[in-house]
């Protein structure tokens, strides 16, 4: 072999050995600095200061925080981790970079919003974000759509919620349903309805895939509990005409109480149980729902991954 | 061979040294001096991360531009001046020639780190007045910097083996930024999914990470660098080197000089 040769086959040699060990031992530094380039990002928590040093490209910048801010959330939320301290300070400085980033305070709101493990169980903060959106948005329906969701779900606040639907249903451009629901929280009138108009908006108005599958999740579960609650009505009225419990749903069909077996969304019949409560079959397969459960049990949530 | 290698590393040395590329410091001390009077007449409680930002700051700009712009030049000047010939005419290889001008390079920006880490610390002596315990991870700021400059001296030479100075300099410079921002890449990287996300990944773990070796502001506030990281870095930088110089290696060997 010429020594132009070894010197080349040595050489190569190197080169891949090398950039494998590289690749390896980045693998390994990454695994030691998970959260550094987060806690550097935090070292400056003055958007001023952070605009100075961007030049000028603070929409970039807003945009590199709100990725990052995406990222601590899921990491976070993977971990099954109730330590969300980061997003709060991530969320702020994205907004003031750039006030006018609309998916931070309309997404933003839900991972900030609901407890641990959906979110990260910090509604005040929730409502000081998406209001500083709304500040600097006046003209976006979405944002009051967010807040009166938030009013409602978090806060039980249907006067608030109210406000805010009839805000949004203001604006020049809007969505139909932001009149009916600013009435309808005003009225405080029929729970589910509104609970599903609310579900069915936040389907309507996403093209997010996550935030979609969850409303659809929260309109199967609405189905639930109201079939239940309605099915469970059912049962007391045929106690109160024969005076004892009905032993299966047949006998309530008999009575013409109901038209065929109720089915829940996954398509199992409800079970009707000795002591006259209606539970679904699986509860497991139906997030959300507060009724139907066996006693005892919590309402199902999304799974997360344990910390490994 | 090690002494062909050392002969050609200490030439690129005196070289640069000749070329005055150590006239930097003065500027350095310029401004380092300056910022220390300045801030602790200007702010207040900050001097001390003042000095420790900007100083390491400096120490590694100044040095990332000295090592692009010299490094850039390592071969075309040679091919330009026509010393390459006289130089391989004589029992000096290809692979020798480059793996020289490689330590002449980062030998010079170990010399002028140095007298910047100097100049760091007497600047820290003058705001605070005396040294503390946190002072020291400030030479492990200054350790890692070094490793940085190991590697933008490898790639500058990489890209310098094949390319015009113009060009070498366009490239090690984007790639100085990119490796920069690379902790986010690779982030960015692992939220993709599929064909782009395996691209992203493998861009991402290809590129540069300068990312991990800039530990400014964690020791500017005193923060303990991990004893894991340490090594983890400097078996990095180590190989990347390796691998870019073996890249020149490579490409230089089949390179037509006529």
């Amino acid at each position: 072999m010429s020594a132009t040769r070894r010197v080349n086959w040595v050489a190569s040699v190197v080169l891949l050995v090398s950039m494998a060990g590289a690749i390896t031992t980045l693998y390994a530094i990454d695994r030691i600095r998970r959260g550094a380039t987060l806690q550097d990002a935090l070292y400056i928590r003055s958007s001023k200061t952070l605009r100075r040093i961007s030049l000028g490209y603070t929409g970039l910048l807003a945009d590199i925080y709100w990725t990052r801010a995406v990222q601590y959330f899921g990491y976070q939320h993977h971990a099954a981790s109730a330590d969300f301290r980061l997003l709060g300070p991530l969320l702020e400085i994205t907004t003031e970079l750039d006030p006018k980033l609309l998916p931070a305070y309309q997404f933003g709101v839900n991972f900030v919003a609901p407890k641990p493990p959906n979110g990260a169980g910090m509604p005040k903060e929730a409502l000081a974000l998406i209001q500083y959106g709304i500040a600097h948005n006046p003209d976006q329906w979405r944002l009051y759509y967010n807040l009166g969701f938030l009013y409602y779900t978090e806060f039980n606040d249907y006067a608030k919620a109210a406000d805010a639907f009839t805000r949004g249903a203001q604006v020049p451009v809007t969505n139909e349903f932001m009149p009916i629901l600013a009435a309808r929280m005003a009225q405080h009138a029929g729970e589910f309805d509104t609970a599903r108009m609310l579900w069915f908006t936040t389907y309507q108005s996403t093209t997010e895939a996550q935030i979609r599958q969850n409303a659809i999740e929260h309109l199967r579960a609405l189905r639930v509990d109201e079939d239940v609650t309605r099915l469970e009505e059912v049962v007391t009225k045929y106690r109160q005409q024969t005076g004892k419990l009905p032993a299966t749903m047949s006998d309530l069909e008999r009575a013409g109480l109901i038209r065929g077996t109720p089915l829940d969304p996954t398509d199992r019949p409800y079970n009707l149980m000795s002591d006259g409560r209606i539970e679904v079959q699986d509860p497991d397969r139906i997030l959300f729902i507060t009724k139907g459960l066996p006693p005892g049990m919590a309402s199902p949530q999304p799974k997360v991954a344990t910390k490994d | 061979m090690s002494s062909r290698i050392a002969s050609v590393a200490f030439n690129t040395f005196r070289e640069a040294v000749r070329d005055r590329v150590l006239y930097n410091l003065i500027a350095f001390a310029l401004l380092l001096s300056g910022a220390a009077i300045l801030v602790g007449q200007v702010s207040i409680d900050i001097e001390r991360l003042v000095v420790v930002n900007l100083g390491l700051t400096a120490v590694s700009l100044f040095g990332v531009v000295i090592a692009i712009f010299i490094g850039i030049g390592l071969v075309s000047k040679e091919i330009e001046k026509r010393t390459l010939y006289t130089v391989l005419s004589r029992p000096v290889r290809r692979w020798e020639f480059v793996v020289g001008k490689f330590f002449g390079l980062t030998g010079t920006l170990v010399v002028n780190t140095f007298f910047m880490a100097i100049g760091v610390f007497l600047a820290l002596l003058y705001v605070a007045h005396k040294f503390e315990k946190m002072d020291a991870w400030v030479l492990v700021a200054l350790y890692f910097i070094v490793l940085q400059f190991l590697m933008v001296c490898a790639l500058a030479l990489f890209f310098s083996s094949f390319s015009t100075p113009l060009m070498s300099a366009v490239f090690t410079f984007a790639l100085f930024v990119i490796g920069s921002l690379s902790e986010d890449l690779r982030g960015f990287a692992r939220i993709a999914q599929g064909l782009g996300g395996w691209i992203a990944t493998s861009i991402a773990y290809l590129v540069p990470n300068f990312s991990a070796l800039n530990v400014i502001n964690q020791v500017a506030h005193g923060d303990a660098v991990p004893g894991r990281l340490i090594l983890y870095n400097s078996i990095y930088a180590l190989l990347y080197s390796a691998m870019a110089i073996s890249g020149a290696v490579l490409i230089f060997q089949r390179r037509n000089l006529k």
